[in-house]
């Protein structure tokens, strides 16, 4: 398998992209919501509530947890560390839901794509391997799901800081547990999922099916997200790693077993009898 | 002897309960143009596909200039240039970025792009995007598309078909073109009179099998071997007294009329015989049967086996 030649096919499925408004706009408006929309309102909240019953809840739920997460958020009352809570921990697991859905998005169509559009058929008949194929479509559903997680993390410690940083004596995001999640969390995850996307797409016979079959990667591993970036709070740092590592081993598994399942006559259409 | 281009061997493939390539055995010479004819479903697309190796055989080897086209798929996909039914391509992209990217996939140089353009006729299209092009412009492209990295084997599956009659003549003139510089093309077509004068090998496929095989003059002795005469007049109709004349054994046609002998040598006696009874004659030529012709006489003697 050539490298080089994986990046002609995601560079040719990442410019069919960037010519199509119909994903662009959808993709847009998903990484608004998660990253701007949502942590404007509930951050706005936060930093607005004061002595309200909000932030007496939020601060007995927090009371509530192991003395080893209480230590780990930060700040001096308990609207900051409400404030805090929901930056750091609550708000973490957007940053796995949105590549993730923008990517099994563009993945679940990759393949099943080509064989709709018959492009698949060109692509059986060139010289590349199906390996090549199969890891340009990845990297191609790949790019477009962490670069919108990226900006969109951007754009997300600009809200934080702007909405909530004075609580807690000024601009203290992103945490050192937030650059694990973002850098070293989200991408095992993201090629996990498109792992198995594909591979699914690669054997349908629909697009509408290969969709199914991308939700039913999808909202798992959303929920798995969910429930270990909310328990970072234990231990931030050392449990990002951790977790990373084990998401990466679980990834390249996968990949190991899917980049094979690929065979070059599902690329192409009907009317294979004629 | 000839080398052979691509030989398939005793080569079956199915699609659940459908037989779409039944015991294959064929060898196309190298630097023939071959050309494949057959109803739908006569297994020409599946053989073209089992020939790159995008379908493997569920029996049987097929060899590409002696590389089989399953172990050394990588090699034959290099060294064959494909235009499929109904080409597709990425339509969002112009035609220029189309041809690019299958230049670099090919590992053709991006200085093939401009000439293969102008070959058919699509320069001024390239900066366009694809899903504006008509379908002639679409199967230009594609044509272009395979030569790009000049191929040493040319399949092509109903390369005229939605094209206008230019392009075909520009398809054809490729044909010419690439079997003069001693490459291969096996073409599928249902055009007949297309392929005329440009194969070298017929071969009429149907039910998955390669019926009848040969060059066209060879097939034409077997299956359409009657001595044949278009002899035409200014009033038709007194043509008619040919179907009584000694020697002839039938005489068909409206216009010019096809008459059937027993042997060629009597033409000048029935020519002399019309003249003498008044017949002003306009025309007297031996009728060479067509493609289509031998298709339908093939078609006819092989019956039900298509």
């Amino acid at each position: 398998m050539s490298i080089r030649r994986a990046w002609i096919v995601a560079r040719l499925d990442l410019h069919r992209l960037t010519r199509s408004k119909d994903y662009l706009v959808p993709l847009v408006i998903l990484a608004s919501i998660f990253f701007v929309i949502i942590p404007w309102v509930m951050l706005g909240i936060v930093s607005r509530a004061g002595g309200s019953d909000l932030i007496q809840r939020i601060g007995g739920v927090l009371q509530s947890l192991p003395q080893i997460a209480q230590d780990n958020v930060k700040g001096s009352t308990p609207q900051a560390r409400a404030a805090y809570t929901f930056a750091v921990y609550l708000l973490a697991p957007v940053a796995i839901v949105v590549p993730l859905t923008i990517s099994s998005a563009i993945g679940a169509y990759g393949l099943i794509g080509d064989r709709e559009k018959g492009t698949g058929e060109y692509l059986a008949h060139s010289p590349l391997h199906t390996s090549e194929i199969f890891y340009g479509k990845l990297i191609a559903a790949f790019i477009p799901g962490y670069l919108a997680t990226i900006a969109g993390f951007g754009v997300y410690a600009l809200i934080v800081n702007t909405r909530v940083g004075g609580l807690l004596g000024g601009w203290f995001f992103p945490t050192p547990e937030w650059w694990i999640l973002i850098l070293w969390v989200v991408p095992p995850f993201i090629i996990f999922s498109l792992g198995v996307i594909l591979w699914a797409s690669g054997r349908v016979q629909s697009a509408p099916a290969a969709q199914q079959a991308s939700t039913l990667v999808t909202l798992p591993v959303i929920v798995m997200a969910y429930g270990v970036t909310s328990g970072l709070a234990l231990d931030p740092v050392r449990g990002a790693i951790g977790i990373g590592a084990v998401a990466w081993v679980v990834a390249l598994l996968v990949l190991r077993f899917t980049s094979r399942g690929l065979k070059r006559e599902r690329l192409l259409g009907t009317g294979s009898q004629n | 002897m000839i080398e052979p281009a691509i030989k398939f061997d005793d080569v079956s493939k199915s699609f659940g309960d459908t037989l779409a390539v039944d015991a294959l055995t064929l060898t196309i010479p190298r630097g023939s143009v071959t050309v494949f004819l057959g109803p739908n479903g006569a297994g020409k697309t599946t053989t073209v596909r089992l020939t790159t190796g995008a379908l493997v055989p569920d029996v049987g080897e097929i060899t590409v200039l002696g590389l089989s086209s399953i172990a050394d798929g990588h090699e034959v996909r290099k060294i064959c240039g494909v235009v499929p039914p109904n080409p597709a391509f990425f339509d969002q992209l112009s035609g220029i970025d189309n041809l690019k990217y299958a230049a670099e996939i090919a590992k053709a140089p991006k200085r093939a792009i401009a000439p293969a353009a102008e070959r058919f006729g699509i320069t001024d299209a390239l900066h366009r995007r694809v899903d504006g092009y008509s379908t002639g412009m679409r199967t230009r492209l594609a044509l272009a598309r395979a030569v790009l990295h000049d191929p040493e084997i040319l399949l092509l599956d109903e390369p005229t078909a939605g094209l206008d009659p230019e392009s075909s003549r520009a398809v054809l003139g490729l044909i010419r073109e690439m079997a003069g510089k001693g490459q291969t093309i096996v073409m599928c077509t249902h055009l007949l009179h297309e392929a005329e004068g440009i194969a070298d090998v017929v071969v009429l496929m149907g039910s998955g099998q390669a019926r009848a095989v040969g060059n066209p003059h060879d097939l034409m002795a077997s299956y359409a071997s009657e001595k044949c005469v278009a002899i035409d007049a200014v009033d038709r109709s007194e043509l008619a007294i040919l179907a009584n004349m000694p020697g002839v054994l039938a005489v068909n046609g409206d216009g010019p009329v096809k008459v059937t002998v027993e042997d060629m040598s009597i033409v000048p006696d029935l020519v002399k015989s019309l003249v003498d009874k008044g017949v002003d004659i306009t025309r007297v030529e031996p009728h060479t049967p067509t493609l289509e012709y031998l298709y339908f006489e093939m078609q006819s003697a092989l019956g039900d086996q298509l």
